[in-house]
C-alpha cells in the first residue's frame, strides 16, 4: 500500500547513493507519497503524537541518565540534583514524568479510537496486536521508571508489582528472589530496574518500527470504514497529514507544557518525594493514574492468583479482538448498537480507574466486581453477540461518497 | 420483582452510608483551610520578604530538629529565592561548623561555606529518632511530601485552577492546629493532639507561640504569621527553581499558542482544494 514512489534525486550524489541505498525512496514512499483516507478525522492524529512523545521521553530520558545515580542511597538525592544543580534539570525532569502520562493519555485515545472504528479488524489483526505489544511494552517501562526516583511509592510500588509474581504456585517465591535479586527490593532491584528502563524504550521504537510497516502494508483505516477504492479517496501523507498531525502535536504540546510548568506534581504522587523506607508503608499504596483500572480489576478478585491472571488477562484479552468481534462493519458510524455498548465500556473502564484510586473496602469492592465482570463480558459476550444480531446500517458505496454526504 | 429491587437498593443504601460512616470516623481530620501565597497561580512569585522572615523561623527554631540536607547555603543568593547577597550568605555559611578532614586525613570541623549545604542536627536517622520519639523529616523536599485528600470533583478542578498549594496549607495548618484533645479522647505519651493531623497524635510538640521569633521588617509576630511565613520557605525549599519554571513557562505557552495558530491556518489552506 505504500505509495508509487515517484523519487528522483536531482542531485548527483543522491543519484549515486540512492543506486546504493534506496533509502531516500523508503522514506519519500513510506511519509511523502503514501496515500492516506482523505477523510480521517483528528482522533488519527494520535499515532503522529505517539511517536512524538517516544522521541521526547527518550531524548529527556538519556539527558537525564547522565545525571541519575542508580543506587538506594544515592537514587533520591541525585534525582533532586537534578532538579535544583543541573541547568534546567526541573525541565528535563518534569519533561519526562509529566511526558509518561501525556504518552499514555496519547496511547489510551489511541486504543479507543481504533476499537470505536474497528481498525483491529481484518486485514489490520497484526497491526492491532503489535499495538498491544507496544502498550505492554509502555506500561513495563512506565512501571520500572517510577521506580527509579526511590520515593516512597518507587519503593512500595516496586514491592507490591514484583509481589504478584509469587502467586505463581510452587516457584513463584523463587521468581520473585530472582527478580529482586535478592530477599527484598533493594540495590540489585534498583540496577536491573534502571537498566531495563533504558532498554525497553528501544526495544519500543523497534516495534513501532514494525507497526507503521504493518500501517503502511494494511493502509489506514478510517472513520467509514471502508477501503479506498481510487485514488479520489486518498490524499498524499505530505502535504496533507504530516500538516493535520503537526497541527494537532502542537494543541497536544499546549496541554502537556501546562502540566510541566504549572502544576507538576499534579499527575505524581506526593508520597514519592519522601525517601523510599523499607521500614515504613504508606497509608495507600497507589500506581500511577495509567494502572489504576488494572488495579481495580486485580483488587476486585479476592484470590491472589485469580486476580494476577485478570490483571494480565485484563490487558492480553485485547490481542484476541480481531477475533472476538464478529461483526463485519468496522466503524461504529455503522453500528448503532455497538457505539452504545462502546461508550458503556468506556464508561466501564474510567469507572474501573475511579476504583482503583479508592481503598479496597466496603462498597468499591462491590462495584468494581461488577464493573470487572463487565470488562470482561464486553469482550467474550457482547461483542460476538453483537456481530450476530445486530442490525447495521448500510455503508456508503466510498469514501468520497461518505464524505460528499455528510458536507 | 419491585420487592427484589427495593431491597437491594436499600441494601446499597445501607451500605453506602456506612462506608460514609466509617470513612468519617478514619479521616476525622478537617481540610486544611486554603492559605493565600504569593506564590500560587501562573504569575506566582516569592515574597523575598517572607523568605527570608521563613528562613529566620528554620533558623532559630526548626533547625535544632529538623535537617534541611539537600539546600546548600548558596542557594540563599540564588535568583528567585530570599534574595541573600553572597557576602550574606558567607557571613551565615561560617556560622555552622561543618565535619571534614584535614590534609593529613584527621577529622576535624571547618567553618561552614556557601557550597555547603546545611548540617543536620543529628549525626544519623537513629540518633534523631532516640532524641525526639520519631525521626523529624528533612525539610528539603517536605512542602511537596505532604498533602491532603482532595477528593472528587476537586482534582479535576485543580488542573485548570492550578491549585497546588497542599503541602503549605498543610503545614500552616498543622502549625495552628495544636489545641486541647476534646473529651474521651486519650493523647498517649509522648503525642500531643493536633487537629489537622491524620489521627490527631502528632509527635512533634508546638514548635512556634507568639512572638518566639523577632522580625526586624515590622510583620507581626504571631503564630499564624509564623506559620505562613515558614511554609512559604519550606516551599522555596523544596522547588527553587519555581519562579523561573513559571516564566519561562508562560513564554512557552505564548509561542506555543502562536505556532498552533499557524500550523491551523497552513493546515486549512492545504486542504482547502480536497472534497
Amino acid at each position: 500500500m505504500s505509495g508509487h514512489s515517484t523519487y528522483q534525486p536531482q542531485n548527483a550524489f543522491l543519484q549515486w547513493f540512492e543506486k546504493r541505498l534506496p533509502i531516500g525512496g523508503l522514506i519519500h514512499s513510506s511519509f511523502v507519497a503514501y496515500p492516506t483516507p482523505k477523510n480521517l478525522n483528528y482522533w488519527w492524529t494520535f499515532g503522529g503524537i505517539l511517536s512524538f512523545m517516544l522521541g521526547v521521553q527518550i531524548i529527556t530520558g538519556i539527558v537525564l541518565a547522565m545525571h541519575y545515580t542508580p543506587h538506594v542511597d544515592l537514587a533520591f538525592k541525585s534525582v533532586e540534583g537534578i532538579m535544583r544543580d543541573v541547568n534546567y534539570g526541573w525541565l528535563l525532569r518534569y519533561l519526562h514524568s509529566n511526558g509518561a502520562s501525556m504518552f499514555f493519555i496519547a496511547v489510551y485515545i489511541h486504543i479507543f479510537r481504533g476499537m470505536y472504528y474497528g481498525s483491529y479488524k481484518e486485514p489490520r489483526e497484526v497491526l492491532w496486536i503489535l499495538g498491544v505489544i507496544i502498550y505492554l511494552l509502555m506500561m513495563a517501562t512506565g512501571f520500572l521508571g517510577y521506580t527509579l526516583p526511590w520515593g516512597q511509592m518507587s519503593f512500595w510500588g516496586a514491592t507490591v508489582i514484583t509481589n504478584f509474581f509469587s502467586a505463581i504456585p510452587g516457584v513463584g517465591e523463587a521468581i520473585v528472589t530472582w527478580l529482586w535479586g535478592g530477599y527484598a527490593v533493594g540495590n540489585p532491584t534498583l540496577n536491573r530496574f534502571y537498566s531495563l528502563h533504558y532498554l525497553l524504550p528501544f526495544v519500543i521504537a523497534g516495534v513501532v518500527v514494525l507497526h507503521v510497516w504493518a500501517l503502511h502494508v494494511a493502509g489506514q483505516n478510517n472513520p467509514a470504514g471502508i477501503e479506498p477504492k481510487s485514488d479520489k479517496d486518498t490524499v498524499p501523507f505530505t502535504p496533507y497529514a504530516t500538516v493535520k498531525d503537526g497541527f494537532f502535536i502542537a494543541v497536544f504540546c499546549i496541554i502537556f507544557a501546562w502540566f510541566v510548568f504549572y502544576t507538576p506534581n499534579f499527575l505524581g504522587h506526593a508520597d514519592n518525594y519522601i525517601p523510599a523506607n523499607p521500614a515504613v508503608t504508606p497509608q495507600h499504596i497507589v500506581p500511577e493514574w495509567y494502572y489504576l483500572p488494572f488495579y481495580a480489576i486485580l483488587r476486585a478478585i479476592p484470590n491472589k492468583l485469580l486476580g494476577v491472571c485478570a490483571l494480565f488477562g485484563s490487558i492480553l484479552i485485547l490481542a484476541f479482538l480481531p477475533w472476538l468481534d464478529t461483526s463485519k462493519v468496522r466503524s461504529a458510524r455503522y453500528r448503532p448498537l455497538f457505539r452504545q455498548f462502546f461508550w458503556l465500556f468506556f464508561a466501564v473502564c474510567i469507572g474501573l480507574g475511579y476504583l482503583g484510586a479508592m481503598p479496597a473496602e466496603g462498597i468499591y469492592v462491590t462495584i468494581a466486581r461488577v464493573l470487572t465482570f463487565y470488562y470482561f463480558a464486553h469482550f467474550i459476550i457482547v461483542l460476538p453477540l453483537l456481530g450476530i444480531f445486530e442490525k447495521t446500517k448500510p455503508l456508503p458505496n466510498s469514501i468520497s461518497e461518505s464524505v460528499l454526504s455528510k458536507a | 420483582m419491585t420487592m427484589h429491587r427495593t431491597f437491594i437498593a436499600l441494601a446499597l443504601a445501607a451500605s453506602l452510608g456506612a462506608v460514609g460512616a466509617a470513612q468519617a470516623q478514619e479521616h476525622a481530620a478537617p481540610k486544611p483551610p486554603a492559605q493565600k501565597w504569593s506564590f500560587a497561580g501562573p504569575f506566582g512569585n516569592f515574597d523575598q520578604a517572607q523568605l527570608q522572615r521563613g528562613f529566620k523561623i528554620y533558623k532559630e527554631v526548626c533547625s535544632s530538629c529538623h535537617s534541611m540536607s539537600l539546600v546548600s547555603f548558596r542557594n540563599l543568593a540564588e535568583p528567585g529565592g530570599p534574595g541573600f547577597s553572597e557576602a550574606q550568605v558567607e557571613a551565615l555559611a561560617s556560622e555552622y561548623k561543618i565535619a571534614d578532614l584535614d590534609d593529613k586525613g584527621q577529622p576535624i570541623e571547618r567553618p561552614g561555606r556557601p557550597a555547603d549545604t546545611f548540617p543536620a542536627p543529628f549525626p544519623n536517622a537513629a540518633a534523631a529518632a532516640a532524641a525526639n520519639g520519631v525521626a523529624p523529616p528533612d525539610f528539603s523536599t517536605l512542602a511537596k511530601a505532604r498533602t491532603y485528600e482532595r477528593g472528587f470533583p476537586w482534582f479535576v478542578f485543580d488542573i485548570f485552577s492550578q491549585y497546588q498549594e497542599q503541602g503549605p496549607d498543610y503545614i500552616h495548618a498543622i502549625l495552628t492546629g495544636y489545641e486541647e484533645a476534646p473529651k474521651g479522647f486519650t493523647v498517649p505519651a509522648g503525642g500531643h493532639y493536633n487537629k489537622y493531623f491524620p489521627g490527631h497524635v502528632i509527635a512533634m510538640p508546638p514548635p512556634l507561640t507568639d512572638g518566639q521569633v523577632t522580625y526586624d521588617d515590622g510583620s507581626p509576630q504571631t503564630l499564624e504569621q509564623y506559620s505562613h511565613d515558614v511554609a512559604a520557605f519550606m516551599v522555596w525549599a523544596s522547588e527553587p527553581h519555581m519562579v523561573q519554571r513559571k516564566r519561562i513557562g508562560f513564554q512557552v505557552m505564548i509561542f506555543l499558542i502562536v505556532l498552533t495558530g499557524l500550523l491551523y491556518f497552513t493546515k486549512k489552506k492545504v486542504w482547502s482544494a480536497v472534497h
